[in-house]
């Protein structure tokens, strides 16, 4: 199959508004005539649900939590980016797309970006709109700080909250709907498929996480705003019920999954302390703008940082790498993500950790305490200070923190067009769910403008040409299809009821994990990407006879909704390290060992590798058919990337 | 998988269901790590539950770091537990001792209705901001972002009201179970903000009504709300709220009231 991404011919600035005049409409009076199925309410699922329902249409909205609000887009902490040059440094849209492509390590659409970069004004204009706080300057316009990967200031923050102010701001344009009638919002209700009618998507089913009802609910389009996969490895960044199930249903219904292996490991996370823990802590990257990141010289002092002999802060001077500004002098400690995680973890690989367990590095701030005064940095910082102390016990004022990379972010997910339309017609992939603009690396404070630039400024456009070719006639909620999908759910869940062996599903899914970030994480070889395919398999194999599920479908059955996403992982994680396996390049988050320049960075190789990998499922326990979409650069040249 | 030494007996109240009797049932808690968060401790006791073949422990829990504001459990008579200016969550197993008794019951409050165990139905609140919490903008303004200049100090007190996470702490902290804190916070990041004159009267209006429509109780200006706020929501925003809510029942009608800008 070709994939068609219907990227529009022309010069790279006039491709979306050339495209916008070529989308098909539907006429005002005709649009109350559609229902439109969302399933999420974080910033693309909420921002969409609400555009939508001011544009006329009839939305239903899905989320799983107790409110819309609490979705996990909430918890980004840094800010988001945008083209808006109000520090007059030299930004623009072209520098946006351009950092944006670059970060990426070249695997991402030039087309895409460059739409990303140009919609992100609108955005931030959107937000101040709504009532969204941003910080301000004392003249009372918007202040920017700098985030990694770029040398302007283009991030608007708010505190360390910005991800929350956003949502907030996208929660009552939601809200708004609702309470005209346009939006009817089911919550604490989680998708278990797709219906598909005649190959479009026409439907999904649902369990109400109250009282277990399975129901099937039709729409002329569905939108999956469903968040990233990155719970796999069980500790991540993401929110406890973060979970892969509603794309990977759509997987399984023939959606491609567009480079599954592309995974952000974020640098700055406080380390893991015991196998109690159930999820990792952000420290956010805005901290790198005065954070200074360092790991002893030698093996001797981490040794006695490690057990405590020595305090990080009697370690002299000279005894100190600030390994970033020694081998990064103009991106400093503001390289990308990935560079910054990698090497990390190659001081941990030479025994030069610190912490009880050395596996952390330092995030030093005592120059900018003394530079700036403990007032100026507390007002920058101090929630992300008062986190750190509230879990590690440890006043980051007085002593440097530790921290160990940890999984962030998926720049994978479901293969979408220019539209955000899968290859399945109808069903739509917005936001952290779908592939599209991140390549194999995501730039700090880049996810939340793309969820807000697919929510409020590209799908509003695109699904109406979808719309307008499908005509209004209603959907048939009688089509067999729609039962049978429904049968289907209902036998999935009673074959997880029926497990009653002896080992958890978290359990399992902690192994997961553990298989995860040891073969696929930072570093990934061939030899053991392979093993790690027959461990998962194994695992998998094993779930499905010695899991325990405890409880009945017909009441709040957490232990149920976990089985079920569990059981998708096994399935995901074994996909995603074929993808590792076939792309034997390293490119961004994706670092192959057999694939370094004499340095030690990440060696792409174009000439085999400039391409999206879509998989296409097969049927149970088949391997996937990988589709290939050819990355075209007319604009950009391809360099080997440099931040020195 | 326990790997501290500290034991613990935890009193929980269990209820199948809003419309089934609850009660405290027992249990222990061993190996706590004080390195745990509290929600990592019932995790534990969960996995053993779930070993024994029983039913775990309901509660409502996402983010994990303080910010969905999903998780609750009011703890040692505490809203978010003993310390100050943290949710559930964040509260670490260090701040009790080995040995202690724990007890645990879910947000009491009329309109805050027990789903199973210690989780409760919020979705109140999601209709009291239903009601009038937004700004009426649809999407594509073409306002440039800097064309209102907001004084810092005015972006700043927005911010402090706009940082509720609407976890309901303030109503489960209150003798009446009033949600004043809550709603005057909504009422307050809008109302001090330029972009929020044109609907402050009737926003407050209607904001309050359906607070009462809820059942929520009223306030009484004891403070708890504010002294369990897990991000210190000051109850100056109750002053404004009322303040703007008496101002549009007495003086101003929709649609005829002067122009305000920028706050008090």
């Amino acid at each position: 199959m070709t994939l068609d991404a219907k990227i529009p011919a022309g010069p790279l600035a006039e491709k979306w508004s050339k495209h916008k005049f070529n989308l098909k409409l539907v006429n005002p009076a005709n649009k109350r005539k559609y229902d439109v199925i969302v399933v999420g309410t974080g910033l693309a699922g909420g921002a969409a649900a609400a555009s939508l329902a001011e544009l006329g249409y009839n939305v239903k909205a899905f989320c799983f939590q107790d409110s819309p609000r609490r979705a996990h887009s909430i918890a980004a902490q840094g800010g988001i980016n945008a083209a808006k040059n109000y520090q007059n440094d030299g930004d623009s849209v072209y520098r946006l797309f351009y950092d944006t492509i670059k970060g990426g390590d070249y695997r991402s659409r030039e087309g895409n970006v460059y739409r990303l970069a140009e919609v992100s004004v609108n955005i931030i204009d959107q937000c101040v709109a709504q009532g969204v706080p941003f910080a301000r300057e004392y003249g009372g316009l918007l202040d920017n700080r700098s985030f990694g990967g770029a040398q302007v200031s283009r991030t608007f923050y708010a505190r360390g909250q910005t991800g929350q102010q956003l949502l907030l701001g996208a929660y009552s344009a939601l809200n708004r709907q609702i309470h005209l009638g346009k939006v009817k919002m089911y919550t604490r209700t989680e998708m278990l498929d797709v219906v598909m009618v005649d190959g479009h998507a026409k439907g999904i089913v649902t369990r109400n996480l109250i009282d277990g009802k399975i129901e099937t609910h039709t729409g002329h389009a569905v939108l999956l705003a469903t968040g990233g996969y990155g719970n796999v490895f069980f500790l991540s960044t993401n929110a406890i019920g973060s979970n892969v199930t509603a794309a990977w249903r759509a997987h399984k219904r023939g959606a491609f999954f567009a480079n599954p292996c592309y995974t952000q490991i974020h640098p700055t996370c406080i380390p893991v302390t015991g196998d109690h823990q159930s999820k990792l802590t952000l420290m956010s990257e805005s901290l790198r703008n005065d954070g200074r990141v360092w790991a002893p010289k030698t093996v001797e002092i981490a040794k006695k940082l490690q057990t405590g002999e020595l305090k990080a802060n009697q370690v002299k001077e000279e005894d100190r790498d600030y390994f970033l500004e020694r081998k990064y002098p103009s991106f400093g400690n503001l390289v990308p993500r990935d560079v910054a995680s990698r090497n990390a973890k190659e001081m941990v690989d030479e025994h030069r950790g610190v912490g009880g367990s050395g596996i952390a590095v330092f995030l030093d701030f005592a120059d900018a305490i003394h530079r700036l005064g403990r007032d100026a940095v507390s007002a920058k910082y101090g929630n992300l200070f008062d986190m750190y102390y509230q879990i590690t016990n440890e006043d980051p004022y007085t002593q440097p923190m530790r921290i160990y990379p940890a999984v962030h972010y998926t720049m994978g997910g479901l293969w979408v067009d220019y539209n955000l339309m899968t290859n399945v017609p109808g069903l739509y992939a917005l936001g952290e769910c779908n592939f599209s603009d991140h390549g194999a690396n995501r730039l700090g404070a880049s996810a939340l403008m793309q969820g807000l630039a697919d929510g409020y400024f590209v799908i509003p456009y695109t699904l109406g040409d979808y719309l307008a070719t499908i005509g209004p006639k209603p959907v048939d909620s009688k089509h067999p299809a729609f039962e049978q999908t429904k049968q289907d759910v209902m036998a999935r869940i009673n074959k997880l009821l029926s497990l009653k062996g002896t080992k958890t599903v978290v359990e399992y899914h902690r192994d997961l994990g553990h298989i995860m970030w040891e073969y696929c994480g930072m570093a990934r070889t061939a030899e053991g990407l392979i093993k790690a395919k027959g461990l998962i398999s194994a695992l998998r194999a094993d779930f499905w006879k010695n899991a325990i599920v405890v409880g009945e479908n017909e009441e709040v059955n957490p232990a149920l909704e976990r089985a079920g996403r569990v059981a998708d992982f096994l399935e995901l994680g074994e996909l995603m390290v074929d993808d590792a396996l076939q792309r034997k390049e390293s490119c961004g988050g994706h670092f192959r060992l057999e694939s370094q320049t004499p340095e030690g960075e990440a060696l792409r190789d174009d000439e085999h590798f400039a391409f999206v990998a879509a998989w296409e499922y097969q049927g149970d326990n088949q391997p996937e058919k990988l589709n290939k979409e050819m990355l075209d650069f007319e604009f950009v040249h391809l360099t080997q990337r440099s931040y020195k | 998988m326990s790997q501290g030494n500290m034991n613990l007996t935890l009193k929980v109240w269990r209820q199948k269901n809003a419309t089934t009797k609850g009660a405290f049932v027992t249990y222990k808690a061993e190996g706590i790590s004080p390195d745990m968060s509290f929600l990592e401790m019932l995790d534990v006791v969960n996995e053993g539950l779930i070993h024994k073949g029983e039913e775990p422990i309901h509660f409502d829990h996402d983010c994990r770091e303080g910010i969905c504001g999903m998780c609750s459990l009011y703890i040692n008579g505490h809203p978010h537990g003993p310390k100050g200016a943290i949710t559930t969550c964040q509260l670490h197993m260090r701040t009790f001792h080995d040995g202690e008794i724990i007890v645990i019951e879910p947000w009491r409050a009329a309109a805050f209705p027990v789903i199973k165990d210690l989780a409760v139905d919020r979705s109140s609140f999601d209709r009291i901001q239903q009601a009038g919490g937004f700004v009426s903008v649809n999407t594509g303004v073409t306002i440039d972002a800097n064309a209102i200049p907001i004084p810092k100090v005015i972006a700043d007190e927005a911010f402090n009201s706009a940082t509720c996470i609407g976890c309901g702490a303030c109503v489960a902290a209150c003798k009446n179970a009033s949600a004043m804190l809550f709603v005057s916070a909504k009422v307050s990041q809008l109302g001090v903000l330029p972009q929020g004159q044109p609907e402050r009267w009737s926003r407050v209006q209607a904001m309050v009504a359906q607070m009462d429509a809820e059942g929520f109780g009223n306030c009484t200006n004891t403070g708890a709300c504010e002294a369990e706020c897990p991000k210190e929501i000051k109850m100056t925003n109750i002053s404004r709220m009322n303040n703007d809510y008496f101002s549009a029942k007495l003086f101003r009608q929709e649609g005829v009231h002067e122009h305000a800008t920028g706050g008090e």
